[in-house]
C-alpha cells in the first residue's frame, strides 16, 4: 500500500461522512408534522399515506408478489415482502423526509416526503 | 498470448464463476440495495495484474453473462453488467495513471461498482431516492475494496512468479 492509497481511503471515508451527516441534518429538519409515506411501483405513484397515522397496507403488485409497509408510532417499515433478496424487510424503519426503503425485485419505493405542500397554510397567509 | 496465459485466463473464468455463486448464497443483507462484497472483484484484479487489460475485460463480460444466466435474470445481469462496466473503466484508468497501488485500484473499483449499480437502480425505478444511499455505498465499496486489493496483491505476486518461471 503507497501512501496515496492511504489518503485516497481517507477522503473516501470523511467526504462520505461528510456527506450522510450533511444528508440527515438536512433531512431532520425538512420534515414537517405533515409528512406523507409515498409508495410507487415502477415510478408510478401507487399510494400516498400520512406518517401520523398508524395503518397496515399490503402492496400488492399485478404478478402476485407483495411487500407489506406498517406505519406506526411516526415509522414507516417493510415488515414483509415476496422478494428474494429480502433487502426491504432488513432496512431499517423511516420517518424523515428523503429516506427511503427500496425492493429492487419488486420495483417497490416507499419514500418520506417532508409535506411542504401546505395548501391550508398558504391560504390562510 | 502464450499456454500459460490461456490456461490462467480459463482459470481466472472458473473462479470468477464460483465466487459470484458463493456471494449469491452469501448476500452482505444490510439493507442496503447494492452493496456487495464484490468476491468476483478479487479474481479480476489478478487477472488485471497477470494476465492484461484486455483479458481482464473479456473476463469480466463472460462472468457476468454466465453469472446473469446461470444464477439470476435479465434485471440482475443490467445490475451487475453496469457495475462490472463502470469498475473495470475506472480501474483500468487508475491503473494507467500509475499513481495508486493495486490496494487503491481495487478501493476505486468497488466503490464505483456500488456508483454503477445505484445509477442503473435509478434510472430503473425513476427515482432520485436511491441517492441518498451514495455515501453508505462509498463506505462499505471502500472496506470492502481494501479486503480485495489486500488479498488481491497476495495473489498476484504469487502467479506472477509463476508466469516467470
Amino acid at each position: 500500500m503507497k501512501k496515496n492509497d492511504i489518503v485516497l481511503i481517507a477522503v473516501l471515508l470523511v467526504a462520505a461522512v461528510l456527506v450522510a451527516a450533511g444528508m440527515r441534518i438536512w433531512q431532520m429538519n425538512n420534515t414537517k408534522d405533515t409528512a406523507n409515506v409515498v409508495v410507487t411501483i415502477d415510478g408510478e405513484v401507487y399510494g400516498t399515506y400520512p406518517l401520523s397515522e398508524d395503518r397496515t397496507e399490503r402492496i400488492e403488485l399485478p404478478d402476485g408478489s407483495y411487500n407489506i409497509l406498517i406505519i406506526a408510532d411516526g415509522y414507516a417499515d417493510v415488515a414483509e415482502a415476496s422478494c428474494p433478496d429480502q433487502i426491504c424487510v432488513k432496512h431499517n424503519h423511516i420517518r424523515y423526509s428523503g429516506e427511503a426503503i427500496v425492493c429492487l425485485p419488486n420495483k417497490v419505493v416507499v419514500t418520506v416526503e417532508g409535506g411542504e405542500d401546505n395548501d391550508i397554510d398558504g391560504s390562510t397567509f | 498470448m502464450n499456454n500459460r496465459k490461456i490456461a490462467f485466463l480459463g482459470l481466472f473464468v472458473a473462479l470468477a464463476f464460483v465466487l459470484s455463486y458463493i456471494e449469491y448464497m452469501l448476500p452482505l443483507n444490510i439493507g442496503i440495495p447494492g452493496a456487495k462484497i464484490g468476491l468476483a472483484n478479487l479474481v479480476v484484479m489478478v487477472a488485471l495484474y497477470t494476465v492484461g487489460d484486455k483479458n481482464a475485460i473479456a473476463l469480466s463480460i463472460i462472468r457476468v453473462v454466465l453469472v446473469g444466466l446461470t444464477f439470476g435474470n435479465i434485471s440482475m445481469m443490467m445490475y451487475s453488467l453496469a457495475g462490472a462496466a463502470m469498475s473495470l473503466c475506472v480501474m483500468l484508468i487508475v491503473k494507467k495513471l500509475g499513481n495508486l497501488s493495486i490496494t487503491g485500484v481495487s478501493v476505486l473499483g468497488g466503490v464505483f461498482h456500488n456508483i454503477g449499480q445505484i445509477i442503473v437502480a435509478m434510472l430503473v425505478l425513476e427515482t432520485q431516492s436511491l441517492l441518498y444511499y451514495l455515501p453508505f455505498l462509498i463506505v462499505i465499496g471502500t472496506i470492502t475494496g481494501v479486503l480485495i486489493g489486500f488479498v488481491a496483491n497476495l495473489i498476484t505476486t504469487r502467479v506472477k512468479r509463476v508466469f516467470k518461471m
